[in-house]
């Protein structure tokens, strides 16, 4: 015998379900009078620095069909590549941008909306530069656990050439599934649950 | 937001979740995952800033009635029908750190198993004085609780006669985005537990048992209300001490 690491096991994952606008956005769902405003629908105020963008998208099914019940998280660096995090020792954050937001798939079109900006590069562990990203979280009906994975920008083709996580992708043309192509100040990111367009999603 | 033993804001990568002790994505027996599965390995990178950081709320953000479900949603001097009961636990990671200062949301079913939600169609009758959310954070030993009624159990269309066991939807934040989870926590002594395809995605049994929460005689509120203990834990972080990271990193 040996010592007992002690460790503990993870709580496993449940699906977020189909109701999880409830407990998640709950004024979106109807239920008004609980919270004044729900969580992570804004993440800029008008003295956030940086350049103002728009991320829309959907999250497309096997059958080619977007989620309508679906919830999109998303996290990100502010303009000069912080966090607005505790765990960011780097240097401080753009106290007017959260970095974090939240969004439902829209009942009749699918449709995930944020208003942000666009983010900073930050380094990678070994000291290299990330290309600018936004990390995205989304949980459903149907979804066991919550998936993770990353938009990256079309018009930052120099920076992602080098970007640590798209050079892991092994199956290069799959890269495309996570850079949005840029329409004015609007990106689109698609994000496909399975088929041949799915989305490279993260163990991480 | 920091932990007890340390206030020192942690910058360790999280451990590698063990995917064999959650539900695949996979998992017929739970129709909808079927189309909504990703067929593909994951991409497997140890955690960057991106995942090591995350978005912490303030206690500022939560009103007087957030953690009472009994009267969030209910009219002046009304309640919410149903059995009162406590929830409590504690927020853990993998090394038994309490998580200080996370953010916990719940949503559930009403007494009689209905969902306040204009896609949901059982015929149990809805409660006009409870609206099914609240939440909380939990304080610096990791601690939470909060007060509801216990929640029905409801049919749902799956196979033709498939029934959520009563439960609890919880979503947690931790101090890094890579410990988001969202899970249900169901009742001791609840036959029906066994028999859902969604608690059977879950492979591992006592991993089904982690979701459990039991009976908390001790806790119980004299002529008041009964209370359960769910504790909940979330993903460790290696420390930091060495690694090797670039100066400014
Ligand atoms: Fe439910």
């Amino acid at each position: 015998m040996v010592q007992d690491l002690g460790y503990l096991k993870e709580s496993p994952s449940q699906t977020a379900g189909p109701y999880v606008h409830i407990g998640c956005t709950p004024n979106f769902a109807g239920i008004t009078g609980v919270y004044e405003a729900d969580l992570g629908a804004t993440m800029v105020n008008d003295r956030a620095l940086g350049e103002r963008i728009t991320v829309r998208g959907r999250v497309i099914d096997g059958a080619g069909v977007p989620l309508k019940d679906a919830l999109v998280e998303i996290w990100q660096a502010d303009a000069a590549g912080f966090y607005n995090s505790p765990s960011e020792l780097r240097g401080t954050a753009d106290p007017n941008f959260t970095g974090w937001g939240r969004c439902p798939t829209g009942a009749d079109d699918g449709i995930f909306t944020f208003e942000t900006i666009k983010p900073g590069r930050a380094p990678y562990k070994d000291g290299r530069k990330m290309a600018p990203h936004i990390t995205v979280w989304i949980v459903a009906r149907g979804i066991n656990i919550g998936l993770h994975t990353r938009m990256y920008f079309a018009d930052e083709a120099e920076a992602n050439a080098e970007d640590p996580l798209l050079a892991r992708i092994e199956h290069r043309q799959r890269v495309a599934t996570l850079v949005a192509p840029r329409e004015g100040s609007v990106y689109t990111f698609d994000i496909h649950l399975q088929g041949e367009k799915e989305t490279v999603f993260l163990d991480i | 937001m920091s932990d007890l033993s340390n206030n020192k804001p942690e910058t360790g990568a999280f451990f590698q979740r063990d995917r064999a002790w959650h539900a695949p994505a996979l998992t017929p027996g739970y129709k909808t995952s079927v189309l909504r599965s990703p067929q593909k390995a994951l991409l497997s990178l140890d955690g960057t800033m991106s995942e090591i950081t995350g978005p912490v709320f303030g206690h500022s953000l939560l009103g007087e009635l957030d953690n009472d479900l009994i009267h969030n949603f209910a009219k002046p001097g009304e309640s919410a029908i149903g059995e009162r009961i406590i929830v409590h636990g504690r927020v853990l990671d993998e090394r038994g750190h309490p998580v200080s200062g996370a953010l916990l949301e719940f949503w559930q079913a009403n007494a009689g198993g209905r969902y306040r939600h204009k896609k949901e169609s059982y015929l149990a009758a809805l409660d006009p004085n409870f609206g099914g959310c609240g939440r909380t954070i939990t304080g610096e030993d990791g601690t939470y609780r909060f007060r509801t009624i216990r929640p029905g159990a409801y049919p749902w269309p799956n196979g033709v006669n498939d029934w959520r066991p009563a439960h609890i939807h919880f979503s947690i934040f931790g101090h890094g985005f890579a410990q988001r989870l969202i899970t249900q926590m169901y009742f001791e002594g609840d036959p029906m537990i066994w028999k859902c395809p969604i608690v059977t995605t879950i492979p591992d049994r006592s991993a089904i048992e982690q979701l459990i929460a039991p009976l908390d005689w001790a806790n119980t509120i004299p002529m008041d209300a009964r209370a359960y203990k769910f504790d909940i834990v979330l993903r460790g972080r290696r420390s930091t001490l060495f690694e090797n990271r670039m100066e400014g990193n």
